[in-house]
C-alpha cells in the first residue's frame, strides 16, 4: 500500500513540476506564439520595417477600394480594425471567398516607409457562428443585425425557427 | 502442469482478472459495434445531406460534421490513454496497459482524419491548406505523441517492458491536452474559437448542433468499439505467447513432447 502511494504522489508531483514549467516556458514565449498581431499591439510595439510578420483584425466597414493595377493585376486596399486601432493594407493578388468588410482577416507582409501595410498574402478568418442562411437573413430584416457588423448574441437565434418557404437554394446572400 | 513452471506459470496468472473483463467485453461489443455503426449513420447523413448550408460557408460547413467529431475524439482518446497510463504507473493494473495499447493507434487515426479534413475545409474557407497556428500546431504535436506511444510500444522484444516507459510518454503529453482546448483563447490564431463548448450559448443553430452532437456521439461509440475489439485482440495475442513461451520452456527444459492443444 505504501509503495502504491509512493508511486502516486511520485507522478502527481512530477506532474506539477511539468505543468508549472509548461505554463513558465509558454508565458515567455508568448510573443512568438500568437499567430498574428493586432493593431494595438502593432502601436504599443512597432515593428522594424523590414521584418515580416502578420497583422489580423477586421475589415473595416467602407474602407475597400478596389482597383486594377498597370499589369492588370486586381489591387485591394483596406484598413484592418480591432476596435481600437486600424491600419492601411495593401494587397495585389485574389482574395479569398470570404473576404468582406466586418470579416476578419490576417494579412502577412511588412510595413511600407509611409505606416501602410504591405501584404504579401491575405487569409480570411472564419468566427465561430454557424447559422442557416435563412436565419441570417431574418435577422437582417428585423433589423437586428447590421450588415457589416458581428452577428448578434448567439441566444438571440440559436433555436430560432427557419422559414423554409422563404428557403429557394439560390445564391448566398452575405 | 504450466501452473507449477515458475515464470510462464506467473505470467498467466497475470490475466485471471482479465478473464473476466474477456467474458464482458465479449458480450458489450456487438451492440457497441451496433449502436456505432447505427449512430453514425445517422449523424453523418443528417448532417451531408439534410442539415442546412451556412449562411457564410455553404455547403463547405458540412467537413465540420467528420472533422469535429473526430477532433473531439482525437483528444477524448488521448485523455483515456493518459488515464490509462496513470492506472498503469500507479496500480500496475495489467488491463490498463493493454487499454493503453489498444488506444494509440485509434487516437492517432482520428487526429489524422481531423487534420486532413481541417486541411481540406481550410483551403477553400481560409485560402490556406495548413497553418503553424496554436491550435492547429497543438494538434499536429498530439499526432506525433500518438506516433511515439505506437513506436515506443512497439520498440521492445517483450510487450509487457514497453508498458512504463510508453505510459510515461503518455502522462508527458497529456500536458498538450489543455493547450489544444484553450489555444484558441490565449493566443491570437487563424482558427476560430470553440463554438459549442461556451459560457455563453452555443453559437450554432439548433439545426445544425443537432446533426454535429449526435454525430459526435457516434464517432464516441464507434472509437469505444474499436478499442475494446483492440483490448480484446492485444490479451487474446499475449494469451497465446506466454503458452506458448511455457510450452518452448517446457520442451527445452524437461525434453518432454508438447501437448496437442
Amino acid at each position: 500500500m505504501t509503495r502504491k502511494k509512493r508511486r502516486l504522489a511520485i507522478v502527481l508531483l512530477a506532474g506539477l513540476g511539468l505543468g508549472t514549467a509548461t505554463a513558465l516556458t509558454l508565458t515567455a514565449f508568448q510573443d512568438n506564439l500568437v499567430f498574428f498581431f493586432s493593431p494595438s499591439d502593432l502601436a504599443a510595439k512597432p515593428m522594424p520595417p523590414d521584418r515580416p510578420f502578420r497583422i489580423g483584425g477586421l475589415v473595416e466597414v467602407g474602407s475597400v477600394e478596389r482597383s486594377t493595377n498597370a499589369a492588370g493585376k486586381l489591387e485591394t486596399a483596406f484598413r484592418v480594425t480591432d476596435g481600437a486601432r486600424a491600419i492601411r493594407v495593401t494587397y495585389t493578388g485574389i482574395l479569398p471567398d470570404l473576404f468582406r468588410e466586418g470579416q476578419g482577416v490576417v494579412a502577412e507582409g511588412r510595413l511600407a516607409p509611409d505606416g501602410t501595410f504591405v501584404a504579401t498574402s491575405v487569409l480570411a478568418r472564419h468566427d465561430e457562428t454557424y447559422m442557416p442562411p435563412e436565419v441570417a437573413d431574418a435577422l437582417k430584416r428585423a433589423g437586428h443585425w447590421q450588415p457589416g457588423e458581428p452577428p448578434p448574441p448567439a441566444r438571440l437565434w440559436n433555436t430560432k425557427e427557419v422559414d423554409r418557404s422563404a428557403a429557394a437554394p439560390g445564391p448566398l446572400t452575405n | 502442469m504450466v501452473g507449477n513452471v515458475a515464470p510462464p506459470g506467473r505470467s498467466l496468472h497475470r490475466f485471471a482478472n482479465p478473464g473476466r473483463f474477456m467474458r464482458l467485453s465479449g458480450a458489450l461489443l456487438p451492440w457497441l459495434a451496433a449502436a456505432a455503426v447505427l449512430v453514425c449513420a445517422v449523424g453523418v447523413v443528417w448532417g451531408l445531406v439534410f442539415a442546412p448550408r451556412d449562411w457564410q460557408q455553404g455547403d463547405t460547413v458540412r467537413i465540420m460534421y467528420v472533422h469535429v467529431p473526430a477532433a473531439w475524439w482525437a483528444m477524448g482518446g488521448y485523455l483515456g490513454l493518459a488515464v490509462a497510463s496513470f492506472v498503469s504507473l500507479v496500480w500496475r493494473h495489467p488491463l490498463a496497459d493493454v487499454a493503453a495499447v489498444a488506444i494509440a493507434p485509434v487516437g492517432a487515426v482520428f487526429t489524422a482524419i481531423c487534420l486532413a479534413t481541417g486541411s481540406l475545409w481550410g483551403k477553400p474557407m481560409w485560402g490556406a491548406w495548413w497553418v503553424w497556428d496554436a491550435r492547429l500546431t497543438s494538434v499536429l504535436v498530439l499526432f506525433f505523441l500518438y506516433l511515439g506511444h505506437i513506436a515506443l510500444t512497439n520498440a521492445f522484444d517483450e510487450p509487457e517492458r514497453a508498458a512504463r516507459p510508453a505510459a510515461i510518454l503518455a502522462l508527458i503529453g497529456a500536458i498538450n491536452l489543455p493547450i489544444i482546448k484553450f489555444s484558441v483563447d490565449w493566443w491570437n490564431t487563424l482558427h476560430q474559437p470553440a463554438s459549442v463548448t461556451r459560457f455563453d450559448a452555443p453559437a450554432v443553430h439548433v439545426d445544425i448542433l443537432w446533426p454535429l452532437l449526435i454525430s459526435g456521439l457516434g464517432f464516441g461509440l464507434a472509437f469505444a468499439a474499436i478499442v475494446l475489439l483492440r483490448m480484446r485482440t492485444v490479451l487474446i495475442e499475449r494469451r497465446v505467447r506466454a503458452i506458448l513461451a511455457a510450452r518452448g520452456m517446457e520442451g527445452a527444459g524437461v525434453s518432454r513432447p508438447v501437448p496437442a492443444a
